[in-house]
């Protein structure tokens, strides 16, 4: 029987992975866009698996609202990628550098 | 059926919404010759919704069930984000027109940042601080890259963009673990559920929704973006994002520890002290050794909101009264300090923004020395400037809460930090001339310079008001 703890532990793997995917991926940008949908959607797995549990609708409602702003992000996010590949010739993640930190 | 009072409390956003829409039209069909009619235009709008604040209260605090909360706090609140933006829109056409980028577009997203910030300060519920926060955060990424051909500019928007999703996503898993643990979403719920004690799963939650918001508010540990966005955003967005999005934030992260987290109170002391005293120290010391004024700022900020939660650690009404009067006076601080920044601008009406290029400002620009000196002194917290005051009220309301350590830390790196303030004023009366700036500033730059400048010297007239103002906000929260 598959219970709440299984989907929260799946959810928790989910995020954990999104982060690690941020801090260790040194290839390009890309992949951080893929990190950054991975932990919105771990989130909407958590919402929608407590919804069922609790029995209330509340939480089916917010992981729709979760899902447009990601659409909106991610929007934003190619967009932003876009102009500074214009003016670098480049997305690699180690080349983001023009400032120290 | 929606009620025509609830429509009435958010009737600030209705407008702002309504107007942001308009601009926009107005900015893609008119072209870039319309962006001195449209940035007018946006302040008018911004002036219309922090009147509309008058009428809004009387409809709360409570609107569309729950959801939105219309109180003095959110007043408040709303107030020093509606000026901080329209200051940042009046301080920018001469800045963009030398950098050859002056388009309509600043002004509408400045606006649409402005609603956001406003769900963010009178959300009732996660759902509306989680649509707030992204609408302010979509926005200023936009901003942060605003200038698309330089590459600095875009690779603060890249920064922030990742860094701040992040952020986003953190506080989201934090809002799903409270959801789950708790069987509610809104802040009131959230409190009767943790009133019978604490469970684990909620303060993990608890942990990722705090360290979202630090996030926001570039608190250490979680600060890591903001030198970096500072330095390479256009200087009128960094005005920008130095004053209204701190304010924004900072009033959501005091509303969710009061109103959601309350019962939990002993257990996010601890976090928010020990955030306030990482970011008093790491913002005093990074900043000693920058030369960019702008990445200065960035460090200064951090600094300052390490001072700012000091209020809001001592968790009382005089500690969160003692946190809004303290934005409030930083507010206007870093927006005169950015009119300063923003006039120096080398023979050619090219921005500078290094500390050396200020050299000797005070033979050839006595008002603007003059004001970066006040700007300067009240930041490091010297009396009887305004910037004094806030500290003052911080540290009182921390002593009052048995947190004597705490504020007796936050005093002696105070001393730290006026170093760095200290050495501006010492480059610009004390060091041999570099090249001269530019003869003379703009009108406008001018004028908000002066105000805040006069507001910073005369400050203690306005206590009465001030403590009034902040006392009520605070005491809505409880």
């Amino acid at each position: 029987m598959i219970g709440l703890q299984h989907y929260m532990v799946v959810s928790a793997i989910l995020f954990v992975m999104g982060v690690l995917g941020i801090f260790i991926n040194r290839k390009n940008v890309i992949i951080i866009l893929m990190a950054i949908e991975l932990i919105l959607l771990s989130v909407n797995i958590n919402l929608v698996a407590f919804s069922a549990f609790l029995g209330d609708l509340v939480g089916q409602v917010f992981s729709m609202f979760v899902l447009t702003v990601a659409a909106g992000e991610a929007a934003i996010g190619l967009a932003i990628l876009v102009i500074y590949f214009r003016g670098r010739g480049t997305i690699a993640v180690d080349d983001v550098n023009r400032m120290k930190g | 059926m929606i009620e025509t009072a609830s429509l009435l409390a958010v009737l600030p956003e209705l407008i702002l919404t309504g107007s942001g829409l308009v601009l926009m039209l107005i900015a893609a069909f008119g072209g870039d010759r319309s962006t001195h009619a449209v940035n007018w235009l946006a302040v008018l709008a911004l002036l219309a919704a922090g009147l509309s604040l008058c009428t809004s209260m009387a409809h709360g605090p409570v609107a569309f069930d729950g959801l939105v909360r219309a109180d003095a706090f959110s007043v408040y609140a709303k107030a020093l984000i509606y000026g901080a933006a329209g200051a940042a829109i009046l301080l920018a056409p001469r800045f963009f027109a030398a950098g050859g980028a002056l388009r309509p577009e600043y002004a509408v997203l400045i606006v649409f940042a402005a609603i956001g910030m406003g769900m963010m300060v009178s959300a009732g519920d996660m759902l509306t601080l989680y649509v707030g926060l992204e609408m302010n955060s979509l926005a200023s990424y936009v901003l942060a890259s605003f200038m698309r051909q330089d590459e600095k500019s875009s690779e603060a928007g890249l920064k922030y963009f990742v860094l701040g999703s992040l952020a986003s996503g953190i506080l989201l898993y934090g809002i799903s673990l409270l959801y789950g643990f708790t069987g509610s979403t809104a802040f009131d719920g959230i409190a009767i559920a943790m009133g019978d004690g604490v469970s684990k799963g909620e303060l993990f939650g608890l942990v990722f929704v705090l360290a979202g918001l630090a996030f926001k508010i570039s608190a250490v540990p979680f600060h890591m973006w903001t030198p970096d966005v500072y330095e390479g955003a256009p200087t009128p967005v960094t005005a920008f994002f130095g004053s209204a999005p701190k304010v924004a934030a900072m009033g959501l992260m005091v509303r969710v520890a009061i109103e959601a987290l309350g019962p939990a109170g002993l257990d996010w002391q601890q976090i928010i002290i020990f955030v306030a005293l990482a970011s008093i120290l790491f913002g005093a010391v990074a900043a000693i050794g920058q030369t960019s004024i702008k990445r200065l700022m960035a460090y200064s900020s951090i600094n300052n909101v390490g001072f700012a939660l000091v209020g809001l650690a001592a968790g009382t009404p005089a500690g969160v009264a003692a946190t809004m009067s303290y934005m409030a006076i930083y507010v206007v601080m870093t927006i005169g300090a950015f009119a300063c920044i923003l006039q120096m601008r080398d023979a050619d009406g090219k921005p500078v923004d290094t500390i050396a290029s200020l050299a000797g400002l005070s033979q050839s620009r006595k008002g603007l020395s003059a004001a970066f000196a006040i700007f300067m002194f009240s930041m490091a917290g010297i009396p009887p400037l305004f910037g004094f005051w806030a500290k003052f009220l911080v540290f009182d309301a921390a002593v009052a809460a048995n947190l004597t350590a705490l504020a007796a830390f936050g005093i002696a790196m105070s001393v730290i930090g006026a170093f760095y303030y200290l050495k501006i004023i010492k480059t610009i009366y004390f060091d041999e001339p570099a090249a001269p700036y530019e003869a003379k500033g703009g009108a406008v730059e001018n004028i908000i310079m002066a105000a805040c400048a006069i507001v910073i010297v005369f400050g203690y007239l306005l206590n009465p008001l001030l403590d009034k103002a902040s006392a009520a906000a605070a005491a809505s929260l409880f």
